[in-house]
């Protein structure tokens, strides 16, 4: 019998089958042939071993973006930063895997490292301004993204791009610095295991630690917090510090793992997708695997679909906001919990 | 930088100010009735880009610049009632409600311009209209004033309106009284009849008023086309003017104005050898500056008055 205390999980799984049947409205609305752009959609990405790929290696730097943000969720921060640090951290990844040439294994770590606390130093920024003088960090952290965005397109026309490439982008980084490929057949790059590794940190940290205790707490009641004398300031502090961190690290990762130079001209998104990631996951790093998962799955759907028939990738930010309202939404199928938990009472209605 | 200060102190730099104002003016505006109302509304930059795609469309296929208006008036306020739907009725959290307003917007508007108009980046293709400048008799003709003054967009005037009615509507109406009310206290505001969701729900509809026609703005006057993510950040330097402006309606504006002569200040710079990437970050700059520089000042009143307090009670 399907009990109360599974009630969140059925949740976000109605959640899920209700935006699914959301986009298949919409898809049999704008499409001309409907059914088949219903099944490249939903099968394409699983039809071989390369799109399974393709999941995997998006689904990469969404489990950093959704764990950062899942971090700063559960301090009750609203910090959309990841965006403009990953971006930026990318390009300090790329400028070491450009401009340094190091031994294979150090290459990378070097890279990565730097980018991680490039991330962690930048969004400190907020993080202080947040916990001492109570300075709103969404429009903060949203304005950092597009100052960073700024800055770092600079440094990419300015000192890194390659004349000789012909679109823009930078130099071609050295073969020492790329991440070694996992599984032969994809790009699945060892990237998947430092964001597993990242995600069984956080989980140890958060759940096992006096420091991930003060985190929760600060989390659910920041002056209550304060009261039973933990230092609420140097908390949030810490947070947008890791956070930044991770977020860092996934930019340098993605950059390094997938590419061989370094090529957005715009932001690449995986920031506010983090947001979303966070929102299925409820905030739990473990969940963070399978939501970044999910999301990949549907992206990659969508990009097919957009590709094999005539309904454009975008409709799937639709289904997104979707998502967020409803997992969001604390009254949905409550009256259902209600009537579940009257009925293991014995209370009849 | 002769040639720097000689366009600072023109009348053109100061009539560009009022004209990048307008659509920061709005969105502050928004997010000011929602604030007041306590249910802050951080889906401006959404309502606005919608209410713009939709300006540019019925315009397009209606052949009038207003019917366009009308249209993307009535969009942001059925964006606003979707929000006011989820976060009133399933008890959505209001600020992941306005991100996936956002969200929803950035890419469904590419969504539906692509289905319209066959393009992902502009509606160069959609014979859109333009509302019409208006150039205000003897005004115009007063030296310095009236080239600053006058010939401006007609929300633009509408938009300084706006300030003058938000103003009246909250300090001299029964609506306002209750919509500060709520924001102040709901529990309170409730014990004596006021029925709070419907006050909060009105308050976002208004909200969604404004941002859209901040985003009509943009792409019926400011511009004359709709082009993808074409806010650019407007909304949230709205929510930060708000913010500065201790969200008190005069406060606000001048906040707005401040911000709008930051924005115009950044086209301004393109004159001297700056990159354009780094020249394009100064509105953002600015906001996050104008916000620490509040938030400072805010903590300093605060514990002034914390310590006056204890003074007192010895």
């Amino acid at each position: 019998m399907i009990k109360a205390i599974h009630f969140e999980k059925i949740r976000t799984i109605a959640v899920i089958a209700i935006s699914l049947l959301l986009t298949l409205l919409i898809i049999a609305v704008v499409s001309d042939d409907p059914l088949r752009t219903m099944g490249v959609f939903l099968t394409e990405p699983l039809s071989s071993l390369a799109h399974i790929g393709n999941i995997v290696e998006m689904a990469i730097p969404l489990m950093f973006t959704g764990l950062s943000v899942a971090l700063l969720f559960r301090a009750n921060l609203f910090n959309l930063g990841a965006e403009g640090l990953f971006y930026f951290a990318g390009i300090v990844a790329s400028s070491i895997a450009v401009h340094f040439t190091l031994s294979a294994y150090v290459h990378p770590i070097v890279a990565i490292l730097a980018g991680g606390l490039t991330g962690a130093l930048l969004s400190a920024i907020p993080g202080i301004l947040k916990a001492k003088w109570n300075v709103n960090e969404l429009v903060t952290s949203l304005m950092f993204n597009s100052i960073l965005f700024g800055v770092g397109l600079y440094f990419l026309n300015y000192k890194l791009r390659d004349p000789q490439a012909f679109v823009n982008a930078s130099y071609k980084f050295h073969p020492s610095a790329m991440l070694n490929n996992l599984v032969p057949g994809t790009r699945i790059h060892i990237g998947l295991i430092l964001a597993i590794l990242s995600i069984l940190a956080v989980h140890y940290y958060l759940y096992n630690t006096k420091w991930g205790y003060e985190l929760r707490m600060t989390g659910s009641n920041r002056s209550f917090a304060e009261y039973s004398g933990i230092n609420t300031t140097k908390v949030i502090i810490v947070v947008h510090l890791i956070a930044g961190f991770l977020a860092g690290m996934g930019g340098s990762v993605e950059v390094l793992g997938m590419y061989n130079r370094f090529q957005w001209t715009g932001l690449p998104g995986y920031g506010l997708d983090g947001a979303l990631v966070a929102l299925l996951a409820k905030n739990n790093p473990l969940s963070v695997i399978g939501a970044a998962l999910f999301l990949a799955y549907i992206r990659i759907g969508a990009d097919q679909m957009a590709r094999m028939s005539d309904v454009p990738a975008e409709l799937i930010s639709i289904v997104q906001a979707v998502i967020i309202l409803l997992i969001s939404a604390e009254q949905f199928l409550k009256f259902w919990k209600t009537r579940m938990l009257l009925k293991e009472a014995g209370i009849r209605e | 930088m002769n040639n720097f200060f000689s366009i600072l102190f023109s009348t053109d730099f100061a009539f560009s100010v009022l004209r990048v104002m307008t659509p920061i003016l709005f969105a502050a505006l928004g997010a000011l009735i929602s604030n007041k109302a306590g249910i802050v509304n951080i889906g401006m930059e959404g309502t606005m880009l919608t209410s713009a795609l939709t300006g540019v469309i019925v315009s397009a296929y209606s052949g009038s610049a207003w019917v366009g208006l009308l249209a993307g008036i009535a969009s942001g306020i059925a964006i606003a009632a979707l929000l006011g739907f989820f976060t009133l009725k399933f008890k959505t959290h209001i600020i992941l409600g306005g991100i996936a307003i956002n969200m929803f917007a950035s890419g469904g508007t590419v969504f539906i311009l692509y289905l319209v108009s066959g393009d992902k980046g502009a509606s160069t293709s959609l014979k859109s209209g333009v509302l019409p400048s208006v150039h205000i008799p003897l005004l115009q003709d007063i030296p310095v004033l009236g080239p600053i003054l006058s010939g401006h967009n007609i929300l633009t005037y509408v938009s300084l309106l706006c300030v003058i009615g938000l103003y009246y509507m909250l300090a001299k109406t029964p609506l306002g009284l209750r919509i500060r009310a709520v924001g102040e206290n709901p529990q309170a505001a409730q014990s004596v009849g006021v029925r709070v969701n419907r006050v909060q729900f009105i308050s976002l509809l208004i909200s969604g008023f404004f941002a859209a026609l901040g985003g009509a703005y943009m792409s019926m006057g400011y511009l004359s086309l709709f082009t993808r993510d074409m806010t650019a950040g407007r909304g949230w330097i709205g929510i930060a003017a708000e913010a500065v402006g201790r969200s008190t309606t005069l406060g606000t504006f001048l906040s707005s104005l401040l911000f709008g002569a930051a924005d115009a200040l950044a086209n301004a710079l393109q004159v001297l050898k700056i990159p354009a990437e780094l020249i394009g970050t100064t509105p953002y700059v600015v906001t996050v500056i104008g916000l620490v520089v509040y938030a400072v000042t805010e903590a300093k009143v605060k514990s002034r008055k914390l310590a006056k307090n204890l003074e007192k009670n010895k």
